[in-house]
């Protein structure tokens, strides 16, 4: 450890000490036969190398401060979005839209979202400048994408699940619209309960993970709380719109212009 | 009049048929031959091709939910989405009525779904159809899970259907049933075809 600008930076020997924790874990779980054990390993070991080759892109990105740089990454981000929350999904849909639909409300809730905290409570220069558009991205993304994961899971399996009471709706002269709508409600909730309720807990039960960063790196507790309330409300905002979107998105692609229930669309992977 | 032709659909087809106005058409056949299927398909829940009209309209002129309002389908296996019957009817005083006419009570309207039976379930359902005062009715063994004074009260029941000109198409593995109602009868052999 060694004092640096305002907080104080961590050698990679720190980093492993801190991993020791994560071999101790792996050996109780060898030893306990709970199977875990490997799974720890591998998980721990990605991430490592995950987060070390990002800090690399990071440093880069942050140097060149090129708009088309930042725009790549921005599509590598949203590319791996959609392809995680796709793996999440237990029901998914057949074809591009299982990647698509996942990929494309979540591009489109934090595009929307990440440009509006950029033009008006960042301002960073330029607008674009990935030292903030980066991390606010990712931060954006990652919660809606558990968000669209989750709802689209819900939307799919729930209408799996009352096909034949959907189909008694449509059979009394409703519109799919009305058929659907029940799921639908049910979708957006589920997507949205982690969000609320790190809204809720936040503080009280936890330090939000980029606040505890910034108090760690020594800014001001009250700047990290302005920053962390910012970015809160950034993730429920960008959530809704993505979850919104996809579980909508979702609701259409379930049935078509005759007003039927469509699932020929989806399939269940178990 | 319900008029079909060269209707077509996976493991169905092609069809032609009609059922004029006042009509019962009567269609059995061996389980798994598509009777069900063409049923679900005049009623436009599975994608489908062909020439569908009613009354000289066609379907494709129709949005499908004023289909579904006046050709009305009653699935062997009804389903619900509320947690009593009342719940399903606009007017609950008329759909008590033709409930009562069916064998049923009045408290059956109020009793959870879970409590009724596949048979109350099964009129019910046929209730919840006549409600839309559709023009064609399609029923699917409707009863299957009936006894024998229940089988008459809702085979009288289409027959007043019948009588109001409404053209029936009955989905019945009972000859006697048959025998009793059909002023057609076909038969849907292995594969989806009509005979």
């Amino acid at each position: 450890m060694t004092e640096g600008a305002g907080y104080i930076t961590l050698g990679y020997l720190d980093v492993a000490l801190a991993a020791l924790l994560l071999c101790i874990n792996a050996a109780l779980s060898f030893s306990l036969n709970l199977g875990l054990g490997r799974k720890i390993l591998i998980a721990g070991a990605r991430m490592a190398v995950q987060l070390l080759i990002v800090g690399l892109v990071l440093k880069a990105l942050f140097v060149s401060v090129s708009p088309w740089l930042t725009a790549l990454a921005t599509l590598v981000m949203i590319g791996f979005a959609g392809y995680e929350a796709r793996a999440r999904q237990e029901t998914r849909f057949h074809g591009f839209w299982s990647w698509g639909l996942g990929a494309g409300s979540m591009a489109f809730a934090a595009l929307v979202v990440t440009s509006f905290a950029l033009s008006t409570a960042i301002r960073p220069d330029p607008w674009y400048h990935p030292q903030y558009a980066i991390p606010l991205l990712g931060m954006i993304l990652g919660n809606a994408m558990t968000g669209v994961a989750l709802g689209l899971e819900r939307l799919l399996s729930v209408v799996y699940r009352e096909r034949r009471s959907i189909e008694a709706r449509l059979l009394c002269g409703a519109p799919i619209q009305t058929a659907l709508q029940g799921g639908v409600r049910e979708s957006v909730r589920a997507g949205m309960i982690p969000t609320i309720n790190a809204m809720a807990a936040a503080g009280l039960v936890s330090l939000p993970g980029m606040m505890t960063g910034q108090i760690l790196a020594g800014v001001e507790p009250f700047e990290a709380v302005k920053y962390q309330l910012l970015i809160m409300f950034l993730i429920t905002g960008g959530t809704a719109i993505g979850l919104g979107a996809a579980v909508l998105g979702g609701a259409k692609l379930l049935s078509d212009d005759r007003h039927r229930l469509r699932l020929d669309r989806i399939y269940t992977r178990s | 009049m319900l008029s079909i032709r060269q209707l077509q659909r996976p493991g169905l087809g092609p069809i032609d048929l009609e059922v004029p106005s006042g009509k019962c058409a009567c269609i059995s056949g061996p389980s798994g031959a598509g009777k069900s299927l063409l049923l679900r398909a005049i009623a436009d829940l599975d994608p489908n091709t062909g020439t569908l009209m009613l009354d000289n309209i066609g379907r494709s002129h129709m949005p499908a939910p004023v289909w579904r309002s006046r050709v009305g389908y009653v699935p062997a296996e009804p389903a619900w989405w509320e947690t009593t019957p009342a719940a399903h009817f606009g007017d609950v005083t008329a759909a008590t009525e033709t409930a009562i006419r069916l064998g049923l009570s009045k408290d059956n309207m109020e009793q959870s779904m879970d409590t009724l039976s596949t048979g109350e379930r099964q009129r019910l359902a046929l209730a919840r159809a006549l409600e839309l005062s559709p023009r064609v009715l399609m029923l699917d063994e409707p009863t299957s899970a009936l006894d024998e004074d229940s089988t008459r009260l809702v085979e009288s029941e289409i027959g007043r259907v019948l009588g109001r000109g409404v053209a029936v198409l009955l989905v019945t593995h009972s000859d006697s049933q048959t025998a009793r109602l059909a002023d057609m009868r076909y038969t849907m052999q292995p594969g989806g075809i009509l005979t």
